[in-house]
């Protein structure tokens, strides 16, 4: 009997990977669900087990499934190891999403998982600290903030109980990989917070997940009941979210944490010395706990030889929009934005000529084609007046208007402003207003003054990042393509 | 039973966590479609809070309904990675075909359209999700399909 992997992970579900695995269950093959290997143009995938390895078959219909366990599919694509999409990865921290059901720990470990851990509680917490500074890792989150320092301060803060908290409200448009890690690999998160605990003195996590991730948050479930190293001494709980993208802001995260509306809180004081109940908490995203069990398994030199100047180690750069191969590419950071959208990504979908590349989510900048060869790293991205943020990348090609992009990037702020402060809640308001005068042509000099006003007040004066930073794409759009605030109204 | 102790009943099972009001509306969201204004007193009285403080979370969160929901749940993504996949056309369709705004109920109370940020499925863009089934590269042909299948007695 042949046994068959096809990915339980929801992106494949909702393009009938269930109906492919019942499919292949149908015909007497043993079925084993797990995450996606991010190949997402060829899913629903199916790998067949042979003595040579997994074949993969994509993308799949349940009717291709008798031919592919006969290997006589014109679906096949063969080894991953010798497909050009995935091979030239570098897979660190998806090693094993794709490989084994998420929920099965012995499979977990039998693939390595839990060494890291092991590996950590056998040393003391300073070392592990040592560790995490000794290997570069940022925070993947967006901020790009050391992880070390951040567990040091909490380590080092008074507090009677400490906390580690995983942000996973991945609300960012164009990221998907904190999704497809929980989906793919939960107990390597459900790892790296107990790493976390370890290092910093915390006996409770917790994950704060979106609400828009039901398949996450049932695998959640089910891994943190079946993690044999969660105890009294480090328990994790799920908190599930209720649509509010500024949740994903860290000090609104805590305060929703605590049972509040979503609000940003002034910093100071940090999360680290006073976060969730004011006690010190370690709020890191979930790609960055993830990070931890291989830097404590492999050695922090190991991750610190891969990536760029002062961005080491890998990124699952998350590529979508109008492209012709989305997917999850995992890549030591370094990687030039051209190589990734065009030679991974082979370009527009649509074959038009590419137009404009959203990098870092909502908030990130438009960057038009002229500014392809910027490397995929924090400080190159930053130099160019954009940002990396969680490694999304949307593409789009000529038919896009950057006025209406920016309109969309104001009226999301509006929607989404907690309304603490008056430069985000009342400038993203009076933003959408002025772009659309602007766009219906009414005295655009004196609209373009007040849209530059007011884009200073939101970047300078806003509490947190999403006032602060909304102005970012809309700059963007207004450098690179000023062309299309200058149409003729109507036109 | 009334409708207090039907909330009470789905509430104190979270009542010992911290920030407990956040679950608690969650789970009395989940279980009746909506948060009845009936909460407000349920919730305030088992955290020792104001109902102001119940009010106000569930006005801030977009998923707390305070009227129920229609029978049958469609919400379009309408973030950028769909939008440059053809989600703007996608919704039109979609709110033509059902016959609802976005972020409106049908009259008859037979489905509530609803814009959504993200499912994460932006590499199967566009998104849709139909009664809690995920749709990737949806089109009006592959939505009208799911929602009619989904309908089906």
């Amino acid at each position: 009997m042949s046994r068959v992997f096809v990915p339980k992970d929801s992106g494949a579900r909702s393009v009938g990977a269930d109906a492919v695995a019942a499919a292949f269950a149908a015909l007497g093959a043993e079925v084993v669900r797990t995450g996606s290997r991010g190949l997402y143009w060829l899913e629903p995938m199916a790998e067949v087990e042979t003595a040579a390895g997994r074949i993969a078959y994509g993308p799949m219909a349940p009717g291709d499934a008798a031919a592919a366990l006969a290997d006589r599919s014109d679906k096949r694509i063969g080894l991953l190891a010798a497909f050009p999409p995935f091979a030239r990865q570098t897979r660190m921290l998806f090693a094993r999403v794709g490989l084994i059901d998420p929920l099965d720990y012995r499979a977990y470990q039998a693939a390595g998982g839990g060494v890291g851990l092991a590996a950590a509680r056998a040393m003391t917490p300073d070392a592990v600290i040592a560790a995490i500074k000794a290997s570069g890792l940022r925070g993947r989150g967006g901020a790009g903030f050391p992880t070390g320092i951040k567990w040091q301060t909490v380590s080092q803060a008074e507090g009677a109980r400490k906390y580690v908290v995983c942000n996973a409200d991945e609300g960012d448009s164009g990221t998907f990989a904190d999704r497809m890690l929980m989906e793919g690999d939960p107990f390597l998160l459900l790892e790296g917070m107990a790493i976390a605990g370890h290092a910093v003195g915390a006996d409770k996590g917790y994950i704060y997940l979106r609400s828009e991730y039901p398949d996450a948050e049932a695998t959640l479930e089910a891994a943190i009941a079946a993690a044999p190293f969660l105890d009294a001494a480090f328990s994790v709980e799920l908190r599930v979210g209720a649509g509010a993208y500024i949740c994903g802001e860290e000090t609104a995260l805590l305060e929703s944490l605590e049972g509040k509306r979503g609000m940003s809180r002034a910093k100071p004081p940090l999360p680290a010395i006073s976060g969730f109940m004011a006690a010190p908490t370690v709020v890191n995203n979930v790609l960055t706990l993830a990070a931890a069990p291989a830097i404590l398994a492999a050695g922090a030199a190991a991750h610190a030889a891969l990536g760029s100047g002062r961005s080491l180690g890998t990124m699952p750069f998350q590529l979508s929009g109008n492209v012709r191969y989305p997917g999850l590419y995992e890549a030591p950071f370094g990687l030039s934005l051209r190589t990734l959208v065009e030679d991974w990504g082979g370009g527009t979908a649509s074959g038009r000529p590419l137009r404009a590349v959203q990098v870092g989510g909502p908030l990130g900048a438009y960057f038009p084609a002229a500014l392809l060869d910027t490397p995929l790293d924090y400080e190159a991205f930053a130099a160019a007046g954009g940002m990396l943020g969680h490694g999304g990348v949307v593409v789009f090609d000529d038919t896009v208007d950057l006025a209406r992009q920016a309109r969309f990037a104001l009226a999301f702020c509006a929607h989404e402003s907690c309304g603490k402060c008056t430069p985000c809640r009342i400038g993203a308001q009076r933003g959408v207003e002025v772009v659309d005068k602007i766009i219906a042509g009414e005295d655009r000099p004196r609209q373009r003054a007040v849209l530059d006003d007011l884009l200073e007040v939101m970047r300078d004066g806003s509490l947190c990042a999403l006032g602060g930073l909304t102005p970012v794409p809309v700059q963007s759009a207004l450098d690179w393509f000023p062309e299309d605030f200058e149409r003729e109204a109507g036109s | 039973m009334s409708i207090e102790n039907d909330i009470r009943q789905i509430a104190v099972a979270h009542q010992a966590a911290d920030g407990a009001l956040l679950p608690m509306l969650v789970a009395v969201n989940r279980a009746l479609g909506y948060v009845p204004a009936e909460a407000d007193a349920v919730l305030a009285d088992l955290l020792n809070i104001t109902k102001a403080d119940v009010a106000g979370m569930v006005s801030f969160y977009s998923d707390f309904r305070r009227a129920p929901p229609g029978q049958r749940r469609v919400a379009v993504c309408r973030a950028e990675a769909c939008q440059a996949a053809g989600g703007d056309a996608l919704a039109a369709e979609i709110e033509a075909a059902t016959g609802c705004a976005m972020g409106a109920t049908a009259a008859d109370g037979s489905v509530t359209l609803d814009a959504a940020y993200c499912f994460g499925n932006c590499a199967l863009a566009p998104a849709v999700m139909v009664d809690g089934a995920l749709i990737g590269r949806a089109t009006p042909a592959r939505f009208v399909e799911a929602f009619g299948k989904a309908g089906a007695p």
